[in-house]
Parts: structure tokens; sequence; C-alpha cells
């Protein structure tokens, strides 16, 4: 299997008159069609182990490859460019923009691709939403959906730009069992239909034992 | 790109509509007030300097010198000290000497009018009414060229002058004052006792009531004979066909006809730096009207990066620069300025047609004076860059804000 991204010996630490350390020289390699669980107890660094991979946050010391290049020289700019083309993000909340339709949300990291023209992009959104179900929910409003749609819309927003690996931070936390479970096959088939990379950070047992891989961080440490 | 930052900006202001109305009233007030009390101004403005330009010569040269002849010791001798006693001052005839060579050397350069005027005091009585005059001595055909009093006339010809040297031109105030009709002999008796009776053949109605009440044209050779000063002038007026050359064309004169010669500038600098101060004055209060507008600008989108921390985050998160996100503010501060200067511009020409249509009478006229407004596209281009540019500082403080936004941070505090 082709490699997504690899994590070496990297620590993130923030400094101050008490440092803090959230990760801990964590190595870690996931690839394309694998759905690798991240679990662990609250504040033991999940959140911030995703944010690295996710070239959100930059690590204090060690390296991280995407996709097989090195991103220890990227700059903010190539960082950004990087998340846009190889990387989509899910969170907890959805956090979709409340200005736009659930289709124009999906949109917008296309339009800011900027690869296709406006019709194009209308219509490919359209196919990621009724690809979740959700084509005849296309032009409402984020406060007009339930969570769980939200949070499908959220996902569609992700796969925008057709990325190698997703990140998922607690994407049913806020879900009730049947939206949670519905999000939860939907995450699956990421990786084991459409062949990308996934890591979720969970809380979820149930979740957690469904992925191809778990691994358990405490206090920043990946435990072996 | 640009229309996706567009986009969110314009969706963020309309997600706010109370506040963003509130500062794109203020924009809209600030440039209509900037662009109708500047265009007063710079239109009363130019108004003065027309008429100062139109109506008086651009240059004159006047029968002194700058500065007085030297005794021939205290030019051999610059430098010492010389006292000279017993001088006798040589009594000659005032005025400018050798005018017609003068008048000749002037009309040899391209763009150049000029003509000779003898003035002088005198008094005129008519049916037991006497006024005192100011006497203008002219060649009519020149002095029309050079003098705007033709378009005056209000009876009559100043033309005629030439056909009958025993014609006279008035005011019609004075006309009034006396209860002068055309045709009618009028006495002037000048200062140096002559007396001379002149026809009235011709009525000018300037607007100025010292002017119309006190001035008098008559053949130049008359007012020569009248004053005894044959062959004598007292002024050369002048007009440029470029009027703005004046102050350079005067000093070439000077150097070579040695008598002073004054442009319309220099006579004209103590009104000319009134007019500057004044529009710096006037520049900054309008000016203030519009940073108080940009306060309000500054305000929404500050708001508004407060409250979008958490969209600023996620937009991050999907792969926007940090100075697209710098780009999506200053867009907000931008379709504010745009907006709030194409209602502004109506509601400032609206303000502006209705200034023109205010009349009154400025004391010392007896005409009806309108508001000079400035219509041109200067006034709207300045309205709407000083609207735009206090717009774009209003909304860059709160962009580069935005652009600082640290997602990680909002992220791990927003679930």
């Amino acid at each position: 299997m082709a490699e997504a991204i690899r994590l070496e010996h990297v620590t993130r630490r923030l400094e101050g008159e008490v440092p803090v350390t959230l990760v801990d020289e964590a190595s870690l390699r996931i690839d394309a069609g694998e759905c690798v669980a991240i679990t662990g107890p609250s504040g033991s660094g999940k959140s911030s182990l995703l944010y690295l991979m996710g070239l959100l946050d930059l690590p204090t010391a060690g390296r991280i490859w995407l996709g097989g290049t090195d991103t220890s020289d990227y700059g903010e700019d190539e960082r950004s460019e990087a998340r846009l083309r190889t990387i989509g993000f899910v969170f907890q909340a959805h956090f979709l923009l409340p200005e736009f339709s659930a289709r124009e949300n999906v949109m917008l990291p296309m339009r800011r691709l900027g690869l296709y023209d406006e019709a194009t992009i209308r219509e490919r959104a359209g196919a990621l939403l009724a690809g979740l179900d959700l084509g005849s929910q296309c032009d409402k409003w984020p406060r007009q959906l339930s969570g769980g749609q939200s949070q499908r819309v959220a996902i569609a927003r992700a796969l925008a730009n057709d990325p190698m690996l997703v990140l998922a931070d607690e994407p049913t936390g806020n879900l009730d069992s049947v939206a949670s479970r519905n999000v939860q096959r939907t995450i699956l088939a990421l990786a084991h239909a459409q062949g990308r990379a996934v890591a979720v950070v969970t809380h979820d047992p149930d979740f957690a034992a469904q992925a191809d891989r778990r691994i358990r961080i405490v206090d920043g440490r990946i435990q072996p | 790109m640009i229309r996706l930052l567009v986009d969110i900006a314009a969706r963020h202001l309309l997600a706010r509509r109370r506040q963003s109305i509130v500062s794109l009233l203020g924009v809209v007030l600030g440039v209509s007030f900037f662009l109708s009390i500047s265009a007063m101004m710079r239109g009363s403005e130019q108004d003065i300097i027309h008429r100062l330009v139109d109506n008086a010569p651009h240059i004159t040269i006047e029968d002194e010198y700058r500065n007085p002849t030297l005794q021939p010791v205290s030019q051999l001798f610059p430098r010492a000290v010389v006292q000279l006693r017993h001088l006798v001052p040589q009594t000659e005839m005032r005025g400018i000497r050798g005018y017609p060579q003068i008048l000749d050397y002037l009309r040899r350069t391209p763009g150049l009018r000029a003509s000779a005027v003898l003035s002088g005091q005198a008094l005129a009585s008519f049916a037991g009414k006497d006024r005192a005059i100011g006497l203008y001595g002219i060649v009519a055909s020149e002095y029309a060229q050079v003098s705007t009093i033709r378009r005056y006339m209000v009876r009559g010809s100043l033309d005629e002058l030439e056909a009958n040297p025993n014609g006279i031109v008035v005011g019609d105030e004075l006309a009034r004052r006396m209860s002068l009709s055309m045709g009618d002999n009028l006495r002037v008796a000048s200062t140096t006792g002559q007396v001379r009776t002149f026809k009235i053949i011709g009525l000018f109605h300037t607007g100025r009531s010292d002017f119309d009440a006190g001035q008098a044209f008559v053949a130049l050779k008359r007012v020569q004979s009248m004053l005894d000063r044959p062959n004598r002038i007292n002024t050369i007026v002048i007009k440029l066909a470029d009027p703005n050359a004046a102050r350079t064309e005067a000093a070439r004169i000077e150097r070579r006809v040695r008598y002073k010669t004054v442009s319309w500038q220099e006579r004209s600098e103590d009104l000319m730096s009134a007019l500057a101060i004044r529009s710096v004055i006037m520049y900054a209060v309008v000016g203030a009207v519009l940073v108080v507008a940009a306060f309000g600008i500054y305000n929404v989108i500050s708001t508004v990066v407060l409250e979008k921390q958490r969209d600023i985050a996620i937009l991050r998160a999907m792969g926007f620069e940090a100075r697209d996100i710098e780009g999506m503010f200053l867009a907000q501060g931008a379709l504010i300025g745009a907006v709030g200067n194409v209602f502004g511009i109506g509601l400032g020409c609206g303000l502006m047609a209705g200034l023109m249509r205010i009349h009154f009478r400025v004391p010392g006229s007896t005409d009806v004076t309108y508001l000079a407004i400035d219509w041109s596209p200067f006034q709207f281009l300045l309205a709407g860059g000083v609207a735009m540019l206090a717009a774009m500082i209003a909304a860059y403080l709160p962009a580069r804000r935005a652009a600082k936004v640290e997602p990680v941070d909002v992220l791990r505090g927003g679930t």
C-alpha cells in the first residue's frame, strides 16, 4: 500500500514558565486505504497529534512526510497549499459556515483551489452531497440541517478537493447513536471504498474497533 | 479567487445587516457631504479665480519702478556711504514714456494682447449733480481685446469711442444716480482744471456697484489732453492666451521695460493664500466626517473578526492562506466603501443640484448671485478616493488581526 503520511519522532512542546509536552516522540505511518483510530483519555494529545498531521501546527522536533514528501521545510503558504490539495478535516462540531448553504459550503475548498469553473464546482458539490444521501439537502442552510446531516456535509466539504488523507477529530462526539452510526459508516467507507488514508480521533470504543488499526495515546506518547 | 473573497465578505456583511447599514450610512453621508461641500468650495474658488483672471488684466505695467533709481554716484560706488546735499529733484511728467515702442515690443510676443490706458480722477456734473469718477482713457478697439467690458455693455457700444472722440461710456449705476440717459451731455472736469462736455454713447453693467457707479471710458487722446499728459499713459494692461504663464511673463517683461510689471497672481497673493488656507480648513472638516465613517467601518469589521474566529480557523484548515483571510476582511471594507460611494455620490449630486438653486444678493453687488458648484470629475474622484482610502484603512487593522489568528488555538478551545 502507498504511504500517505509518516511521522518520525515528532514532538510538540509548548514553551513557557512550565513547558508542556503535547506530543512526545510520536512515530506513525498511515497508508492509503487504511483507517486508523486514535484513542486515549481527554487531554492526552490526540487532537494535537491530528493538528500536526494536518500541518496546522508545527512540530518542535521530528519530521512529517506527506505523500512521500518531507514537509519540514514547508513555509506557511506551502502548508496551506498542502492542506488544500491533500488533506481533508472533519471536526467534532461541523463548523459549517452559517452564511452559506450546504452546497456552497462544499464548494468553498474547490473555489479556493480554482481548478474548475463555477458550474462544474456546483455540479461536483451536488454529486458529493448526493453520495452521502444529502442530495435533497443541497440548498438548505446549516441551521436547517440535523446534527448528523451537518456532519455529513462537513465530510463532503473535507472531500471536496479529493484529498488522499482525511483527519477526523471526534466526528461523532456530538451526535445521537443513529446519526453516529451513519457518520461512522461514511468515514470507514472513505478508507475502504475510496482508498483514502483516514485518521480518526474517537472516544467511542465501537467505532475504534471497526478501524483497521488502533493507536492509544497517553500523556502525548503513543503506547506500544 | 477575488470573487470568492468578495462573496464571503458580502455574506458576512449581509448576515449583520443592521450594523452594516449603519456603517454604510456613515460612508454615504460622508461622501455626500464631502462631495457637496468640496464642490461648493472649489466652485467658489474657481469662480473667484475666474473673475480675477477674466475680468482683470493678467499683467499690468505700471508707471513706476519696483526699486527707485540710484544716483550715479551710488551706482559707481555701491558699497560707499554717500551723502548728497541740496539735491533738487527733477520735475518730470509722470507716466510710461515711449509706450508705443513698448506696445510694439509686447505685441511681437505670440499669445499676448496689450492695450494702453491713461486713468485719472475727474468730477462729472449733470443737472446740478456732481460725482467724482475715475476716467479711463483707452483706444476702444485695443482695450476691447484685453478686457471683458464689451460683454457688459447694456446700451450703445464701446467702439463708438473711436468714431466719436467726444463720447463717453459710463456705468448704468452712475447714469441712474445722476439721472443720465443715452445722448445726454455730461460735463467732466479734470484735476488740471480742464472742463469738457462728453455725450453719453454707451452704458455698461458689470454687477460691481463701485465700478458701475464710478468709472467712465473716454478716448485716450481726450484724457491725455485733459490731464495735461500728452503722449503719456500710466498703465499697460495685458491679456495672455495662457493666464497661468502671467508670473513668468511679467518677470520677463519687467526685465526688458524696467517699469513695475505685476502679474494677477502677484496682485492677488493675499487672496490666493486665503483661498489655499480655506481649502485646507474645508478638507480638514469634510475629511473628519469620513474619519467618523471610517470608525463605523472599523467597528463592524472588528466585530465580524471577533465573531468569526471559528470560521477563520476552519477556512485556514481548509487551505486558505493568511493573506486570503486578510483579503476577505479588506474586501468587506472595500464593499462598504464602494457601495457607500455609489449612494453617497448619488446623494451628493442631489445636494449639489439643490445648492445650485440657492440664490442670494451679496452686499455691494446689484446682481443676484448663485452658488458656484464645481461638477468636474476631479471632485467625484477625490470624494470617492478619500472614502475608499478611509474604508480600506479602517478595514486594514481588523484584517491584519484576522490574518494572525492561529487556527489551532481556536480549534482547541472551540469544540
